[in-house]
């Protein structure tokens, strides 16, 4: 992954290629165990001991530590929870919180040191995700309305007949192939973009400051630094969008699939 | 030479795709920073709708990245 990136090395410049985004095993004998799989294994961790702390012994004058997990929490039960799924939307609060969680920690994981890699660019873990919703949203159609939900989201009952034979292939192009494809590849492409930004910035710029005799290379390699710590500032804000956008997804298609037909 | 530029022209392509997804994406949030300035009781109402609508639009740019990645 270094190779190429000093000028003294020999050789020219090797710009950042999906190459970058393969991780080979850390251990011999397991190599399912690489980089990206260990950051979801810690993150998974790192929340569940963070907020077994920030649950102890609650108080109804709440404190401070209460009270920042309180803010948390709050912001996505108010905004995801209740504007969007509305009426019973408590016993879905178990899944979008901790879902917002899992996706924000792994996005920061891109720009938090030791780590310097968002899980979600590797479109495998946004699968695992989106499997789960796709399932969820199916399932909770069925549970609410039989098999009839699947006329119900297919074919609009006020709509005129014979406009059917448009709406019924759309409906469902849109419902079960579209939905699930452009929710993993939203967040895989932000991330991996983004993580392919800082790549051409910090490489290509610590390429042209390590150039021998030139100035002017050197000179423009440190502003590339520069706006690669932009960047860096700019993935934050993404990461955090996308954790947010992909929960409000899961929870308008909650909704959906409950009040289908309306 | 010092550095050569290779790579797929069909990338250009995704960034062509990319211009109206852009455009939406801008109308739906003018729209919402509009209605926010009228209304801004109505904020939290109008941004459920944005966002499934921005998730919607945005679907164009997603598929032209995936176009883009295919060779």
């Amino acid at each position: 992954m270094t190779s190429g990136w000093i000028p003294m090395d020999g050789g020219g410049f090797t710009p950042p290629s999906t190459e970058d985004f393969n991780f080979s095993g850390l251990m011999n004998g397991a190599a399912w165990l690489n980089k990206p799989m260990l950051q979801l294994v810690i993150s998974v961790i790192l929340i569940a001991v963070v907020f077994v702390w920030g649950s102890r012994n609650l108080q109804i004058v709440p404190g401070k530590r209460q009270w920042t997990f309180e803010f948390l929490y709050d912001y996505i039960r108010n905004t995801v929870g209740r504007d969007v799924i509305g009426r019973d939307y408590q016993k879905w609060m178990p899944l979008l919180f901790p879902m917002f969680l899992l996706i924000i920690v792994n996005n920061w994981f891109g720009e938090f040191f030791y780590f310097m890699f968002p899980t979600f660019s590797n479109i495998g873990y946004v699968y695992g995700l989106v499997i789960l919703v796709f399932v969820l949203f199916i399932g909770v159609g069925i549970k609410a309305h039989g098999i009839a939900y699947f006329k119900l989201a297919t074919a609009p009952a006020d709509v005129p007949k014979l406009l059917w034979i448009i709406i019924i292939p759309l409906e469902i192009l849109s419902t079960f192939v579209v939905r699930p494809v452009t929710l993993s590849v939203r967040l895989f492409a932000n991330m991996f973009a983004g993580h392919m930004s800082v790549l051409v910035f910090i490489g290509g710029g610590t390429y042209l400051l390590t150039y021998a005799n030139n100035i002017l290379f050197n000179v423009s390699g440190g502003l590339s630094w520069v706006l690669g710590m932009a960047i860096i500032g700019l993935e934050l804000f993404i990461g955090y969008l996308q954790a947010y956008v992909f929960t409000i997804l899961t929870a308008q298609y909650i909704a959906s699939s409950i009040n289908v037909g309306h | 030479m010092l550095m050569e530029i290779t790579g797929s022209l069909s990338v250009i392509g995704y960034g062509l795709a990319a211009l109206g997804p852009g455009i939406g994406v801008a109308m739906i949030f003018a729209a919402v920073i509009n209605g926010t300035a009228r209304q801004p009781e109505a904020r939290s109402a109008m941004m459920g709708t944005a966002i499934f609508g921005f998730a919607i639009v945005e679907a164009l740019a997603i598929l032209g990245f995936v176009l883009a990645l295919i060779k």
